[in-house]
């Protein structure tokens, strides 16, 4: 059901559902940017929807609340290995099209590529998505090339306008926190963009002779593999266990799972040494090749979602969306 | 639900050193494994390594651990009795039922030898369930020659190569790489011969080469692939190959798969 709040009395409501739910928002961290006197807009649990950002786009993506930075998945004392505590609330995630679709990609690693993921299904039965909408694209952005732009899967829609929050409501549960008594119910339809200004186009005929062109080549140079590229990634997926043991106490540690990174060395050396994909055209490649080629070929749909944030924080002016589009005259090339 | 990181403990039944850094480690294990299968082996606090299956057996599998890393390191101060954490096994394995009844040619680089050693132990076992079983295994030196018991036992019923790269003066015997002994090998079927390949990248590459320089068809080789895995379920994303996951799909793959892998 659609209808409008105060900002106030809506944040009343949150208050009560506070009590059975963490709720996550992008954030904007004054200060916190990379540079001095910057920000950064990242997800963090919020009080009051005052705190949400709904003008910017976040740095970082809400993956970090399913799969956290670092999730330890054991705490080991002598030789028991002891599952952490479950959270016992429920989760509600503010979150555009974008990122909705993104959490569908992690679903599809964490939950259909081979067994369940325990640790990510615990966390993913939780939550519930508010949508937020985009009334126009912000920079980078090309969602309606990756067919992100919009989606019919979120439990709320919110929006903000002259102090007031326009609420389309498609949950049952969620509405009984709301007890509106009587509310003038209104039609508060999504935002969703229908055109950035950057497109990519995708070859139909892209395969693996794209491999061979020269067009990786300046990415040996140009990309110095500090990874934020696949950090602010909504659909970067890729961990490393990591064991540890308490300065302490060398008899109790714990087995922790980290965010990983295909740009950042080491990602493919073994044991010994040995490893894959040392020059950085190769990582450009493999990283390229997963988000718009390989994983449809597993999935049937493609892994980049468009949301931009790749081009956004990489220190080199690295523009994923151009590379994309240089594949067309690559396979030319090869061809 | 299921955790799937979750380990079991495994007893050490019995410890025998090949050389100063490779020990094969002989665990308590009870269920179904394939030749070319690995397990994740955790020592808690110190990590998990993916290590293949170089033995099955009642009641237990053997697991050929060289010394390389922080987790191997920790592994080899281990001693029967001890107990080491085990997840799996994963990944598809050989499946014995493809080569019987056929002429089968397995070349081994180093370690490679531990994932196909099942296969090579049950066709020594059995005999008169291949036309004709060849083995050539190749290592470094005399000193980092594995499984020299099994070697000696598998030439009652095989036709085994043993080589080395290289060896001081005086060594009898031979001294080359695997590549030299691939002509060398008489087949009476080439179209039909079964070739399995696995060691380090470079030596499968040039021994799959010379197999189809001598004529047998792209489709007769299998190999199997080592590559970084954290989860060993199709997550971590380290062992992805294209769309192709190495611990979900692999290790053991058909060259004519294979060809396409490229990292």
């Amino acid at each position: 059901m659609g209808f409008k709040l105060k900002i106030e009395k809506f944040d009343e409501y949150l208050e009560n559902l506070r009590r059975e739910y963490k709720v996550y928002a992008p954030v904007k961290l004054q200060g916190k940017g990379t540079f001095a006197d910057t920000d950064t807009i990242r997800y963090e649990e919020i009080k009051s929807i005052k705190e949400v950002e709904f003008n910017l786009k976040s740095d970082f993506s809400p993956k970090e609340i399913v799969l956290p930075i670092t999730q330890t998945l054991f705490y080991f004392t002598q030789d028991e290995c002891i599952e952490p505590k479950q959270e016992e609330k429920k989760i509600l995630i503010f979150l555009r099209s974008c990122d909705v679709h993104a959490m569908k990609r992690l679903d599809e690693i964490y939950l259909r590529n081979g067994n369940e993921d325990y640790y990510y299904k615990v966390l993913k039965d939780k939550v519930k998505f508010v949508l937020m909408g985009c009334s126009e694209s912000f920079e980078n952005c090309f969602c309606v090339s990756m067919g992100s732009n919009s989606t019919e899967d979120y439990e709320m829609y919110t929006r903000i306008q002259d102090n007031e929050i326009y609420i389309d409501c498609k949950s049952e549960e969620l509405m009984n926190y709301f007890k509106l008594g009587k509310t003038e119910e209104i039609e508060v339809v999504p935002e969703f963009v229908l055109t950035n200004e950057i497109k990519v186009n995708i070859p139909e005929n892209l395969d693996q002779r794209v491999f061979k062109s020269k067009m990786w080549d300046e990415y040996s140079s140009r990309c110095i593999a500090c990874g934020r590229c696949n950090f602010v990634c909504g659909t970067c997926a890729c961990f490393t266990m990591q064991d540890v043991f308490y300065k302490d106490n060398k008899n109790a540690g714990e087995r922790r799972r980290v965010w990983a990174s295909c740009h950042v060395d080491g990602f493919s050396d073994m044991a010994g040494g040995h490893g894959f994909r040392e020059d950085k055209k190769d990582r450009m490649r493999f990283k390229v090749m997963h988000k718009v080629y390989d994983f449809k070929k597993r999935a049937g749909y493609h892994m980049c979602i468009g949301c931009g944030r790749c081009d956004d924080i990489c220190p080199e002016y690295i523009s994923f969306s151009n590379c994309v589009n240089k594949l067309n005259r690559a396979m030319d090339e090869v061809e | 639900m299921e955790n799937i990181y979750m380990p079991f403990k495994s007893k050490i039944l019995n410890i025998k050193k090949h050389t100063e850094t490779d020990y094969t480690f002989r665990m308590e294990f009870r269920g179904e494994v394939k030749p070319g299968q690995f397990f994740e082996v955790s020592i808690p606090k110190f990590g998990e390594s993916p290590i293949s299956v170089s033995e099955i057996g009642n009641g237990y599998i053997d697991l050929t651990i060289r010394r390389v890393g922080v987790v191997t390191d920790v592994i080899h101060s281990f001693f029967v009795g001890g107990i080491l954490f085990l997840r799996g096994p994963y990944g598809n394995g050989f499946d014995v039922n493809l080569y019987k009844d056929k002429e089968i040619i397995v070349a081994a680089g180093g370690t490679g030898l531990a994932p196909v050693k099942g296969i090579v132990d049950y066709f020594a076992a059995h005999p008169q369930e291949s036309k004709k079983f060849n083995l050539i295994s190749g290592f470094k030196s005399p000193n980092d020659i594995l499984f020299k018991d099994d070697l000696k036992a598998w030439a009652e019923s095989i036709n085994v190569t043993l080589t080395v790269d290289s060896a001081e003066e005086g060594y009898s015997g031979n001294v080359g790489l695997i590549t030299k002994y691939v002509s060398g090998i008489p087949v009476e079927n080439i179209e039909e011969v079964q070739v399995i390949v696995v060691g380090p990248p470079i030596m499968m590459k040039f021994t799959v080469a010379e197999f189809i320089k001598k004529g047998v068809k792209e489709e007769n080789i299998w190999v199997s692939y080592e590559r970084k895995m954290c989860c060993g379920v199709g997550k971590c994303g380290h062992c992805k190959i294209d769309d192709t996951y190495i611990c979900l799909e692999g290790p053991v793959f058909n060259y004519m798969e294979a060809v396409h892998l490229v990292d």
